[in-house]
């Protein structure tokens, strides 16, 4: 059962985010150019510089059984909901060991956070100055724990090969989607679940980030706050939700028939080691992460068709990732076009590597590339194709895609899929 | 004024109901919190936190262990309410 160079493919997608309450409401929302983006309401946020957000479309309380929710941290509930529309739609009808299609030995669970349960810390921090430590909830360590929403989702379909949570800020979706692939293909698992869950709109996170000046101010036009390349970008916006895919060996996926969506290359890994949270403005680690991607799989850059960039929409960071891209990719760049989905979801941090990776996945299955909102004045140094206005297809035969994902602490994840 | 036993139960039955989502009509004497009613370890540190404000009682760790039934619980909230 064991190899080395097993080739992983992408059987199932799940997702719930400020587009929609599933992945085809969301591809819907993306496809068709939709901001998430909205003004806080309340009281509590009324005193932070940054009012704006884009919160899950659907209340995932309102989704789940009320006795398994209020055990939940939010980030674990949009991770719970994800996982279980992709395990459904992969075609997994129970939990592994209830039928054939799948053992528990060989089944793993890899859902990332960037933050974990920030917002059950504070409110029980709130129950705690207020009403006392009796009435701290028991379930206040499983809630906030950043492996809960992994370990709950490895709960839900009974994973026994390995749960995992790697954690880096804003990568931590992409790096669950990388070590779920080197699962399969060291062959520690034949499928696994991954993706990346966030739940962390709450006025402490947003001050916190605002302080760093890392946020969009523009609160007057929430739909036009998240503008990726645009001259007039200020930051980003912050998102909820979850994004989660079924990953699972070539093989596997063939005995028992499953639709497939696309290959999964591999991935690119480096780390700037520049600044805490500035990103390296050559983008030297981005395109560090590009070449081993380029050493690692038989990708070749002209066979890319289509890149879901990292794209937050700060002045910096946007340029960086283009200046890589351009370095290492070359001329093959002149014909990827780039969406930059975060224009609409908002960044989800931890959870956009999931989020993207589905986006990305569902671009090359329905061939289409999603639109970059807002970039009214594209800035003269995005030396790249921006889909901007309306989606655009992408060509026939074999194409594929890439995923970026950059985090604080200087954390650079690259995937690659491939159109079957 | 005490509560009866009869109120006692029903009060139970109120909050696992809110707790574990088992209906209220199920949530009887004889029936084990853990067997029964789907209330685990950490939920049963809920029901009687919920329980000790309701019924205005002080229910110690150490004596959270012996209340494996409603029936126990109801029993001990008879006789330690204030």
């Amino acid at each position: 059962m064991s190899s080395t160079n097993r080739t992983v493919v992408v059987t199932g997608i799940g997702a719930t985010t400020p587009l929609g309450g599933d992945s085809a409401s969301t591809w819907e929302g993306l496809l068709a150019g939709r901001s998430g983006v909205k003004p806080l309401e309340g009281e509590r946020f009324a005193d932070l510089p940054v009012r704006i957000a884009a919160p899950a479309a659907v209340d995932p309380a309102d989704v789940l059984p009320r006795p398994l929710a209020r055990k939940l941290d939010r980030s674990a509930q949009f991770a719970l909901i994800a996982a279980r529309e992709a395990w459904a739609d992969a075609g997994y009808t129970a939990k592994a060991g209830e039928d054939e299609s799948i053992v528990p030995e060989r089944l793993g669970a890899v859902i990332a956070s960037g933050i974990g349960g920030v917002t059950t810390l504070l409110d029980q921090y709130d129950v705690l100055k207020e009403k006392g430590v009796r009435r701290v909830s028991p379930h206040t360590v499983p809630m906030l724990m950043p492996n809960g929403p992994s370990a709950n989702v490895g709960l839900e379909v009974n994973a026994q090969a390995g749960v995992h949570t790697p954690v880096s800020a804003c990568a931590s979706g992409a790096e669950a989607i990388g070590y779920a692939v080197e699962m399969i293909r060291t062959g520690r698992a034949d499928v696994v679940v991954a993706g990346g869950t966030e739940a962390a709109i709450h006025p402490l996170p947003i001050a916190a980030f605002a302080n760093m000046m890392a946020m969009s101010k523009n609160n007057d036009e929430p739909e036009k706050a998240s503008r990726p390349y645009d001259k007039a970008r200020d930051g980003f916006v912050l998102g909820e939700g979850a994004g989660v895919v079924v990953l699972e060996s070539a093989e596997h996926a063939a005995a028992r028939g499953a639709r497939v969506y696309a290959e999964v290359l591999g991935q690119g890994l480096s780390a700037d080691s520049h600044h805490i949270a500035q990103p390296e403005p050559t983008g030297r680690g981005v395109a560090a992460a590009l070449r081993n991607l380029l050493d690692n799989t038989d990708l070749k850059p002209e066979e890319v068709v289509h890149l879901n960039a990292h794209a937050t929409s700060t002045p910096q960071g946007d340029l960086a990732e283009i200046k890589a891209l351009r370095k290492v990719l070359g001329d093959a760049m002149d014909h990827i076009a780039v969406s930059g989905t975060k224009s609409m979801t908002g960044h989800l941090l931890g959870g956009a590597g999931g989020i993207e990776t589905v986006a990305t996945v569902l671009a090359l299955h329905h061939r289409m590339a999603p639109p970059t909102l807002n970039v009214d004045d594209l800035d003269d140094e995005v030396d790249a194709d921006v889909v901007r206005g309306e989606a655009r297809a992408l060509p026939e035969g074999t194409i594929a895609a890439i995923n970026n994902s950059f985090g604080f602490g200087g954390h650079n994840v690259v995937l690659a899929f491939r159109s079957v | 004024m005490a509560a009866t036993q009869e109120e006692i139960v029903a009060g139970l039955a109120e909050i696992v109901n809110e707790i574990a989502g088992i209906p209220t009509e199920d949530v009887q004497l004889d029936k084990s919190f853990t067997d029964d009613l789907d209330v685990d370890s950490l939920s049963m540190v809920e029901v009687v936190v919920a329980a000790e404000e309701r019924f205005d009682v002080k229910i110690p760790d150490d004596d959270v262990k012996g209340l494996k039934t409603v029936g126990d619980a109801a029993d001990y909230i008879l006789k330690h309410q204030a």
